[in-house]
């Protein structure tokens, strides 16, 4: 999920460096090398592949035919590996360190999952195989299938969404499909204010208008003003659950009720399910469509930013709109039904190309199968007990947003413990970096000011849970004793210091050019 | 069970600290009617071998592209991936680090993609390229809603030759928000009939080169009357490596180009995940979707890299955000850089041209068989046959030789009216083998 600090750029005019910092004679930091881009190394004839001469050209193509340089330069294999591993080594991640992004479920990524999704008979297919080529991969589909609706309690699931966001989509257009189908198109969808960007954004992509749904002050939805707001042209509530405050809706069942009788569709966002998998099912909440993170939950790795997959689970009404393709079993074994044949006549269209990231459905499914249905409800417990952990911990120093009653699967502090110190919940987290953790979502969720959301999910030690607040138990009395300097140049320790996003937003460089304004031509040398 | 650290011991203890008596304690919020006691109808936990039982028994009933003579294509592409893709995009850094969010420890990931984007803005001809869309059909999608925020018009013309799945998922897509989509009659070779339809309504034009026929076109006509009109152009691309022989979008006059890029470094994987690539002339970036990796310095004046004109974005704009997109394409991202970098200039041309000349000799060959005409006159490296009888059927019969013919149209659209038109690709890991037992495979079958 989000991280709000990028919404406000950071300067570092008010950085003082620290005092004998000391610098190499080249860049350089030890083993962290001062790394060129490819575009600077003169590798514009260069190539790492060993290709045979094509027999033909390409000169049957005529004016089709590029005839211009590309500018693509080329490095040998050596030289690639050295560069991409080196780039590698200025990465935090997950195997290196608790990784404690509240939203986001940063958790332990099984190398056997890998190895599965690389099986040639997953990694080596063709999209539009003939159908009795592929019929391990349709079985998997519908295991993976079973399992996301017997853990979510709901009758049908849209596997092809990309992303959560996507999922998100997927389940609005069904609504709207739903909704038009009884010839009631209605135009709004409400949205807590605690709720994820994506949640208003993916409402105003499928045309809808956002009203907000105001918060309690224990951090749920506001029960009155969601009534108040209800009406006949509300088509949906988008609402989290487990919310993003890491707080279970307790009123969710008559937030359903009264969703439905205002005949509405109560769209969940599934991004927090790992906090009740296997101990709540989303269907006997009243939920009647909500995306699933494969990413999260179900453990396929982040990859810097992707890919992700974003499943649906449909309740009977929306079930029928559901986009092509979807699995079912036939005469001759297990085919796909797409949208162009008639049992997808009410199917609202397709979401993408083809089938979905079947490459994480892959690693989803070995991830369920190797927790077991005992397993994954133990994910829940241990995610939710390693969550209020850090937050009894925690709570002598700094200040939870809502200390009453426990919290899921995420700890969420406010700023008020930093008052008066001159350190910012962005200096706050930028020192954590020295201390060798990735910070935690800050400024998300917006209700809450200076908010700061750490997940630390179940595949913590206690150990190393212990570590990182024992190191934020050291960090926040730094900071309440004045420390300052330490909070306000932080990070000194990172293969950067604090990067100037303002100058990157106001004078754009979004590629590499050469300085002296002419393409490298690439051609002539050949 | 192997993923969980946390001891009973541990658990105890931890209760304590927290001042709860049980776990249950910790669930209180949850309605007591949703809370469920009992575990759910599936197995239990299984170890690693038995997991890899099972899934290496499912992957064993699939045919790989790989087992034989395999010539689908149709918007996924079978090329060679160098080890050295698949063993960095494995590396702990890059595998199982999130988005960079925190620039000061994920360097890594946006010298990548500033990378990255400079690569896609070279081989599209155009100013800039984002980090990376779901694919090229959602990115497909995306292009035509950005040339309603820049032209504030909301009709949109589809050309015959667009991947059917690229259509509906535009179609789906771009509806919903209020556009009107016009999608044009499916025909082969009809790009320029686009022009026809341009009129002062038009936000853009959609045509995709070389097109779901594999029919390569020369746009530049195209986008004259597109922005004569005021409209946009998007050039479509599924085959990535098609750039390194054909002229770029940017050249022809695109102000969008969007691509699949899964032929670049990424194996079929079924479907996914994939890569979209999108890239636009300067003056467009702020209405672009997804994120964007830009230059900047450190307090120590290093220069640097971070994500920027986040203010586009759904996580700072919420409901005027260009795009809701959040997660993207990141891993597929790097293994589409890392394998660019290996082929470079020189190899990208080489293995476009070894493309090319693979699929003229399999049109050939598939030419010289009576009944078999090749529709695709000039192409990249797919051709569109027409069969004497509906291609379905002669794909499922062939599979009984061992070939994997290509992709039926039908399948892609089965309203076309095209049921004996089969589109067949060939790249580097086809074979001369592959071609002429595939050939005379069809032979055998259309002659009996």
């Amino acid at each position: 999920m989000t991280m709000q600090n990028v919404g406000r750029p950071t300067r570092p005019e008010d950085v003082q460096p620290l005092a004998a910092e000391f610098a190499s004679l080249t860049g350089g930091r030890g083993l962290l090398q001062d790394e060129a881009l490819i575009f600077e190394r003169d590798g514009w004839t260069k190539t790492g592949v060993d290709l045979p001469e094509a027999d033909l050209d390409g000169s049957d193509l005529g004016d089709l035919a590029r005839s211009a340089p590309i500018g693509l330069p080329g490095l040998s294999e050596p030289e690639a590996m050295r560069h991409y591993v080196r780039l590698s080594q200025k990465n935090h991640a997950i195997d290196l360190a608790l990784y404690p992004l509240g939203s986001c479920t940063m958790k332990h990524n099984p190398r056997l999952n890998e190895k599965m999704a690389r099986l040639a008979g997953f990694a080596d297919l063709h999209p539009m195989a003939p159908l009795p080529t592929v019929q391990g991969a349709l079985a998997l589909m519908d295991r993976l299938s079973h399992w996301l609706k017997t853990l979510t309690g709901m009758p049908a699931v849209a596997l092809s969404p990309k992303a959560g966001a996507h999922g998100e989509l997927c389940g609005l257009l069904a609504i709207r499909a739903a909704h038009e189908a009884k010839g009631d198109p209605r135009r709004r969808v409400l949205v807590p204010t605690s709720a994820h960007g994506t949640n208003p954004a993916t409402a105003a992509f499928v045309g809808y208008s956002v009203t907000e749904i105001a918060q309690t002050e224990d951090g749920r939805v506001d029960l009155a003003d969601l009534a108040a707001k209800l009406g006949p042209d509300v088509a949906a509530i988008m609402v989290t659950n487990p919310n993003t405050c890491g707080l279970f809706e307790r009123d969710i069942i008559e937030i359903a009720r009264l969703t439905h009788e205002a005949g509405a569709y109560f769209y969940c966002d599934g991004a927090n399910f790992n906090a009740i998998v296997g101990r709540v099912r989303p269907g006997d909440l009243g939920v009647d469509a909500m995306h699933i993170n494969l990413h999260k939950t179900f453990s396929t790795p982040h990859g810097g930013g992707g890919p992700g997959a974003g499943p649906v689970v449909l309740s009977e009404a929306l079930a029928p709109f559901a986009p092509a393709p979807w699995v079912v079993h036939g005469a001759n074994g297990l085919t796909l039904v797409e949208e162009t044949v008639e049992e997808a006549a009410q199917a609202f269209g397709r979401m993408s190309a083809f089938h979905g990231q079947m490459g994480m459905f892959v690693r989803a499914y070995a991830y369920m199968r190797s927790h077991g249905a005992d397993g994954l409800r133990q994910v829940a417990e241990d995610a939710v007990l390693n969550a209020n952990y850090i937050k009894a911990r925690l709570s002598g120093v700094m200040t939870p947003a809502f200390p009453d009653g426990p919290c899921m699967h995420e700890a969420l502090f406010d700023d008020s413990w930093l008052e008066g110190t001159g350190v910012t919940t962005l200096d706050f987290a930028k020192a954590m970096i020295d201390e060798g953790f990735h910070p935690m979502t800050m400024y998300f969720p917006l209700v809450v000011h200076g908010a700061m959301l750490i997940e630390p999910t179940e595949t913590e030690s206690k150990q190393e849970l212990d570590r990182f607040c024992d190191a934020l138990v050291a960090l926040a009395q730094a900071a309440k004793a004045g420390d300052v300097d330490r909070f306000k140049g932080a990070p000194y320790l990172a293969p950067m210091r604090r990067l100037d996003e303002t100058l990157a937003a106001r004078k754009p460089r979004l590629t590499w050019k050469p300085e002296s304004g002419v393409a490298p031509a690439p051609l002539a040398a050949e | 069970m192997r993923y969980l650290p946390l001891t009973p011991d541990d658990r105890a203890q931890m209760l304590g600290v927290i001042g709860a008596a049980t776990i249950d304690d910790l669930f209180a919020d949850v309605p007591a009617a949703a809370r469920k006691s009992e575990t759910f109808d599936l197995p239990d936990h299984a170890g690693e071998l038995e997991v890899e039982r099972e899934l290496v028994g499912l992957a064993a009933l699939n045919r790989s592209a790989g087992a034989g003579p395999f010539f689908c294509g149709a918007g996924a592409y079978r090329h060679h991936v160098p080890a050295t893709v698949d063993h960095i995009i494995q590396r702990s850094e890059f595998l199982t680090s999130y988005t960079p969010y925190q620039p000061e420890i994920a360097q890594g990931t946006l010298q990548v993609l500033f990378e990255f984007q400079t690569q896609v803005a070279a081989l599209t001809g155009l100013d800039v390229a984002n980090a990376s869309m779901y694919d090229g059909s959602t990115a497909c999608a995306e292009a035509v809603m950005m040339a309603r925020r820049v032209t504030r018009r909301k009709k949109a013309i589809l050309s015959g030759g667009l991947h059917p799945h690229y259509a509906a998922t535009t179609q789906t897509i771009a509806h919903a928000e209020g556009m009107d989509i016009v999608r044009q009659t499916v025909a082969i070779d009809a790009e320029a009939a686009v022009v026809d339809a341009i009129d002062a309504e038009t936000a853009c034009v959609v045509v995709q080169t070389p097109n779901v026929f594999g029919v390569a076109t020369d746009v530049t006509a195209i986008a004259e009357a597109a922005h004569k009109a005021g409209a946009l152009l998007i050039v479509v691309t599924t085959e990535a490596v098609s750039y390194g022989l054909l002229k770029s979008p940017g050249e022809m006059g695109a102000d969008i180009a969007v691509a699949e890029g899964q032929s670049i470094g990424n194996a079929l994987n079924f479907g996914g995940p994939y890569i979209g690539l999108f890239a636009c002339r300067e003056k467009l970036v702020r209405q672009m979707p997804g994120r964007l990796c830009g230059e900047t310095v450190d307090a120590e004046g290093r220069r640097g890299f971070v994500l920027t004109l986040s203010t586009r974005e759904q996580h700072i704009r919420r409901e005027k955000a260009t795009s809701n997109i959040c997660t993207n394409s990141g891993l597929c991202a790097l293994a589409f850089t890392i394998h660019l970098t290996l082929l470079g200039e020189v190899g990208l041309r080489q293995l476009a041209a070894i493309n090319h000349a693979k699929a003229r000799r399999l049109a050939q060959a598939l030419g010289a068989i009576e009944g078999v005409e090749v529709l695709t006159k000039r192409f990249f490296n797919e051709i569109a046959v027409r069969l004497p009888g509906e291609a379905a059927a002669m794909v499922e019969g062939l599979l009984d030789d061992g070939v994997v013919a290509g992709v039926p149209f039908s399948r892609l659209d089965p309203h076309a009216g095209l049921d004996d038109v089969l589109l067949c690709a060939a790249t580097e890991m086809t074979l001369d083998e592959d071609i002429d037992a595939f050939a005379q495979a069809l032979a055998r079958r259309i002659g009996r």
